[in-house]
């Protein structure tokens, strides 16, 4: 009894080391008929128990979705593992459309191999089978990654869930100083790992086109500069130390170059930074405030935030002309434009009655969608398969994350268990 | 704030004019030197008791201006989506400059806004109020080289929460 009570203190103690910056997750809405779906436990073939529930993991992404109803595993009548065990009347007796079984298994030295099939229970059929194989400690991606299958095999969409987010979280001291951490998580916001604490702002963060860097604007010197820091070394360089404002970094769609922005010749305007050579390239020069600039897909052209018309909207940039046309005109307020791989939607923060709200801008049909209902939304950030929107919003006083559909069905939060959380970037799709 | 006092100055000054007083009566008789120089030291005597008391009387002038910026406090407040300085902050900021004016003090000016809009944009509007200070105070004869401006944009609130009786303490300029 004393023996399990020690060690109870001791998890609870590594929890609590990670605890500020873990994030939880809130479904507030999802669509009116999910399809429903039972993710039976996965077998261990292996010595001792698995080091985590991989069913439980691959049954939380698809309710994130709102697009899926993982049936309780009290109303399972059997936990079938194989084909064979499988008796297609169970799961229609509790209206299940589809079953997922697997099994998990060392394999080779320090790996783990996860193999998975699908049934559609009205066809009485396999429809869908694969496997995944990794490292150990990786065992949660790998579970990420059959949600990911499942997910592409039954919407068409290629799922996202095996990716990371990027964020700041913040704990609040006031009369002193905050304290600022740069912050990575999987998508399902477990795992955080801290890249930079600080007493000083730490701002906009963004990832390279590969997923292996980030970069990001810290003000630990007591002025502003652009770092880049490579997750698999650790190695971080500092890119910026100019006068002004040295702000927000985002790597070009080919890992060449950076747009930033920097007012060291007055106002803030856009440069272009390549990032071997680290030449500068001035792209924009106006009087007025240039911003928050973003890539097109095809690295053709970035969208802005600018002034110059009176009121911030978003204008786009060609890199081959220099031309610069206007691209949004609804509203006071259009900004922090984001860009979905389709090269289509496009994510941006939107004022309407002295409330700023979470938007979707069609670049074909010119057509702006609200999508969130609060007050104080900012920093949208598209998941790399383009479905939902992650942004920061103000719920009692405090910063958490919220995330919506881009087609408006789904919304989730993800508040954090202590402090603020802001600035979330969805990473683009990892190499396995 | 770095303060050199003015006073300083005057001391070397007054050092430099006796040295040349003293040089210019070198061919005289020995007399005419004695009374000369009996003169002289009478008149640097006066003079420096005349250099003293302006450089006190200017330390106590300079004491003074310093005494009211320091009274009007070194937090400027601006209009929401707003970087032109409102007569109360021009006014405050007219304190800091008389005081900037009699001493090689350097400052740091901070931009700052409310939380409302996003954080880059915010950034940039942060700028432009500190901006707007600095500008202020070099046309008014504060040397720019003697000025740095940085921006917070939203981060560092003044009062943390939402509505305006804590956005208006959120949107300053602080002279540090």
């Amino acid at each position: 009894m004393h023996l399990f009570l020690a060690s109870l203190v001791a998890a609870l103690l590594v929890f609590t080391d990670h605890a500020q910056a873990q994030l939880q997750i809130e479904i507030t809405k999802g669509i009116d008929n999910p399809t429903p779906i039972a993710i039976v436990p996965f077998a261990w073939v292996g010595s001792g128990t698995s080091p985590d529930d991989v069913a439980r993991i691959i049954d939380s992404d698809l309710a994130r979705s709102g697009q899926f109803a993982p049936v309780s595993r009290r109303d399972m009548l059997s936990y079938p593992t194989t084909a064979a065990e499988i008796f297609f009347r169970d799961w229609r007796a509790i209206e299940t459309d589809y079953v997922l079984i697997g099994r998990a298994s060392p394999s080779g030295p320090g790996n783990i191999s996860i193999d998975w099939e699908l049934f559609d229970t009205v066809r009485q059929q396999q429809i869908a089978a694969g496997n995944v194989t990794g490292v150990a400690p990786e065992l949660r991606m790998l579970a990420h990654r059959v949600a990911d299958e499942i997910y592409e095999k039954l919407t068409g969409i290629p799922g996202a869930f095996a990716t990371r987010l990027l964020y700041v979280s913040v704990t609040r001291n006031p009369g002193g100083k905050d304290f600022y951490r740069l912050t990575l998580a999987d998508s399902d916001g477990a795992r955080p790992i801290v890249l930079l604490e600080s007493r000083e702002p730490i701002l906009a963060p963004s990832w390279s086109p590969d997923g292996d860097e980030v970069a990001y604007v810290s003000f630990e010197t007591s002025r502003p500069a652009i770092y880049r820091q490579n997750l698999r070394t650790g190695a971080r360089e500092q890119l910026t130390n100019f006068k002004g404002l040295n702000n927000s970094p985002v790597f070009s769609p080919d890992g060449n170059s950076m747009a930033m922005v920097l007012s060291k010749d007055g106002s803030p305007d856009i440069y272009l930074m390549n990032l071997t050579s680290k030449r500068l390239t001035r792209l924009t020069e106006h009087y007025a405030i240039d911003t928050e600039p973003t890539w097109m897909p095809d690295g053709k052209s970035l969208l802005f935030t600018s002034d110059r018309g009176g009121r911030p909207q978003i204008y786009r940039y060609e890199l081959k002309t220099g031309a610069i046309t206007r691209v949004t005109f609804e509203g006071r307020y259009n900004a922090r434009a984001r860009v979905a791989q389709d090269g289509r939607n496009v994510a941006l923060v939107h004022q309407q009655g002295g409330a700023y709200h979470i938007a979707v801008f069609d670049l074909v049909t010119e057509r702006l969608t609200v999508l969130t209902t609060t007050n104080l939304d900012e920093s949208p950030s598209i998941a790399p398969n383009g479905s939902v929107v992650l942004y920061a919003t103000k719920r009692g006083g405090k910063s958490i994350l919220g995330a919506v559909a881009v087609d408006g069905g789904v919304s989730f939060n993800l508040p954090a268990r202590e402090g603020d959380v802001q600035e979330p970037a969805w990473s683009p799709f990892m190499a396995h | 704030m770095n303060v050199l006092p003015v006073a300083g100055k005057f001391a070397t000054l007054v050092f430099v004019s006796l040295f040349l007083v003293a040089c210019s009566n070198t061919d005289t008789s020995e007399a005419d030197a004695a009374a000369a120089e009996a003169a002289a030291a009478e008149s640097a005597a006066a003079e420096a008791a005349a250099a003293e008391a302006a450089a006190a009387e200017a330390a106590a002038a300079q004491q003074a201006l310093q005494e009211a910026a320091d009274a009007v406090g070194t937090v400027f407040y601006f209009e929401f989506d707003s970087s032109a300085l409102t007569d109360a902050a021009r006014t405050a900021v007219d304190a800091h400059i008389a005081a900037l004016l009699g001493n090689d003090a350097s400052v740091r000016l901070e931009g700052h806004t409310d939380e409302r809009g996003t954080r880059e944009y915010n950034l940039a509007l942060g700028e432009r109020r500190a901006n707007a200070v600095r500008d202020y105070m070099v046309a008014n004869g504060v040397p720019s080289y003697r000025i740095e401006s940085i921006s917070y944009g939203e981060e560092n609130p003044a009062a943390y929460g939402s509505g305006e009786s804590n956005w208006q303490q959120n949107r300053r300029v602080e002279l540090k």
